[in-house]
């Protein structure tokens, strides 16, 4: 903080540097500012706006009030999307942040080939969501067929084979983080440890941890907003199957997540995308509720420390 | 002290195993690629044997499956890629440089929006971006581009001035006083020294580009263009009558470029896109 007031201070005091290049902002920032409107503040300002309207394209937009925020609440399919995608989130976290940090702390004890053992673990994060949701459903399919079922057929393989598939994307990941977390507890605090007597397990949860709690907090907000906005994982895995038909007239994708229960209120039928819209704001405040709460606990450690 | 080699050694066997296990999922499709159709859905960890082993065939008729050569795809996602990380990499440097050198009052209103935008989900903006795009005729591969520059401006914009705000500005200065403008100042003197964060940014966007689906599905005009991951999303949602043969083979060469870039600048690789995670 302070070494950024100073800098700016500084800027702000240099007239030698400041003035000739605000002379040169149509060369510097106005073509980063003019791509961010269409790329970013339009779309999202016209979105929010949109989201009070019944609309098919952004041309016939017809405002509504509340009452996309509404149907939102009360569609079946978005609580059931919410609850499932709360219910993979959390999964996900405690099985990716265990194996991760297990896997990291093996790889920092001196062994022969760790650099190579790490450069498998990364390697699948390098995969995109397609094609990684294509392997693994071949994958699956391969074993289930054995039994005469499919991935595509049960929610519990659905779920527990988003999982995985998101495990093996991004353990090598969050590895990486907590490898790097682990290489800066000092080594003689761990000396020091060991020579009051403190064994292996002691030694791990009463120093190691305590000292790589902040790659802790990143891994753990990391792996909360991957699993929020998942997409095309889930779409290529097994796109929301089972269905189930509710007597109702009412279709609950049973293995659907926030991100694709978005997109298909959107593209699915024409005549919702206004409740796609608002339920889009409602995921926006979601994920950025996470963001916000990942910023307090950052900063709250930082005070500590 | 033996005992401790010894441990050391079962615990580095063991991870090789593990490891090999682990690279079991992309084994698995490179062997499927060169089998028959039938034999990979029948027996789908079975290694081909000479009786299902057909060579490069898939690799030759999967150029061709789906009614759109892959080689279009390919092309096109090259080109996209490369495009779009050059783009990004040269004008959001530019813009955090006046950002931070200038720091008035509407460069930090931008710079806010820029991390505001880093929290926004996709599926926020996707409907309106998707028509903005069409109506500024931005949906071929040549100007998508500009779409990914504004998207991804914030996380780009967020490095570059975070690393910038670490530079004296002595250094910047002293080029001034010798008579360098601003932008003899920038090309000249701190782009060079913004290397290591250059590289960061630029693995992040390709990584993300390369990969992406859901934006270029949306804004490109697809009749006329896809891209890799377009591509073979297409060829899953024809369903049942696509050739399984093909598909493992299209996977492999969309894996392929990946992992030689990965292999050769792992070091980069991983430290570029961890970077883009401890933000905040």
């Amino acid at each position: 903080m302070k070494q950024t007031k100073r800098n700016n201070a500084a800027a702000v005091n240099s007239k030698l540097i400041r003035r000739p290049i605000q002379r040169c902002f149509a060369i510097f920032l106005l073509p980063t500012f003019a791509a961010f409107c269409i790329g970013f503040l339009y779309p999202f300002f016209k979105g929010f706006y949109l989201s009070f309207c019944k609309f098919t394209t952004t041309s016939n937009a017809k405002w509504v009030g509340l009452q996309n925020y509404q149907k939102a609440f009360a569609d079946a399919s978005f609580l059931h999307a919410f609850w499932y995608t709360a219910l993979v989130a959390a999964a996900s976290l405690v099985l990716i942040n265990v194996l991760a940090f297990a896997v990291a702390y093996a790889l920092t004890r001196g062994i022969r080939g760790a650099n190579l053992f790490r450069g498998v673990f990364f390697m699948p994060n390098l995969i995109g969501g397609i094609v990684l949701g294509y392997i693994w459903s071949m994958i699956f399919d391969g074993i289930l067929s054995h039994y005469n079922t499919s991935i595509v057929l049960n929610t519990m393989y659905g779920y527990w084979g988003l999982i995985i598939l998101m495990g093996w994307q991004q353990i090598g990941y969050m590895m990486i983080i907590y490898i790097a977390g682990l290489q800066s507890v000092p080594e003689d605090m761990i000396e020091a440890a060991k020579i009051d007597g403190a064994n292996g397990w002691q030694t791990l949860w009463k120093i190691t941890i305590p000292t790589v709690m902040p790659s802790i907090t990143i891994c753990t907000f990391l792996t909360l907003t991957n699993s929020f906005k998942l997409f095309d994982q889930n779409m290529v895995l097994n796109g929301g199957q089972p269905f189930v038909f509710r007597p109702d007239g009412t279709v609950i994708k049973s293995t659907e997540m926030l991100a694709l229960n978005i997109y298909n209120t959107f593209y699915l039928n024409a005549n919702s995308r206004g409740v796609g819209q608002a339920k889009a704001v409602l995921f926006f405040v979601l994920v950025a509720a996470i963001a916000l709460l990942q910023l307090r606990a950052t900063r709250t450690k930082e005070v500590q420390q | 002290m033996k005992r401790e080699q010894m441990r050391k050694n079962v615990l580095s066997a063991l991870f090789a195993v593990i490891c090999f296990v682990y690279m079991l999922p992309i084994l698995i499709v490179l062997y499927n690629s060169f089998k028959t159709n039938a034999s990979i859905n029948t027996s789908t960890f079975a290694l081909p044997n000479a009786e299902t082993f057909v060579g490069l065939d898939n690799y030759r008729t999967g150029m061709y499956v789906g009614e759109y050569p892959f080689l279009y795809s390919a092309g096109y996602s090259f080109v996209i890629t490369i495009l779009s990380a050059a783009l990004i990499l040269l004008c959001t440097s530019m813009a955090a440089w006046y950002i931070s050198r200038v720091a008035d009052p509407f460069s930090r209103v931008v710079y806010y929006l820029c991390v505001f935008s880093m929290v926004v989900p996709f599926q926020m903006v996707m409907f309106t971006l998707a028509k903005t795009a069409h109506t500024l005729r931005l949906d071929t591969p040549w100007t998508i581009p500009v779409i990914y520059l504004g998207f991804g401006a914030g996380l780009a914009v967020f490095m570059f001035v975070g690393f910038v705000k670490s530079i004296p500005l002595e250094i910047e200065e002293a080029a001034s006083i010798d008579g360098c403008g601003p932008l003899r100042t920038f090309f000249g003197v701190v782009l060079p020294m913004l290397k290591p964060i250059l590289i960061s940014v630029g693995v992040l966007e390709i990584m993300w580009v390369w990969n992406d689906y859901l934006l270029p599905y949306l804004v490109l005009d697809r009749t006329k263009y896809k891209t890799i991951p377009i591509h073979i999303q297409y060829l899953q949602g024809s369903y049942g009558h696509v050739d399984l043969g093909a598909v493992m083979a299209l996977i492999m060469l969309s894996i392929v470029p990946i992992i030689v870039f990965y292999l050769f600048c792992q070091k980069y690789i991983i430290s570029g896109v961890t970077a883009g995670a401890v933000k905040g």
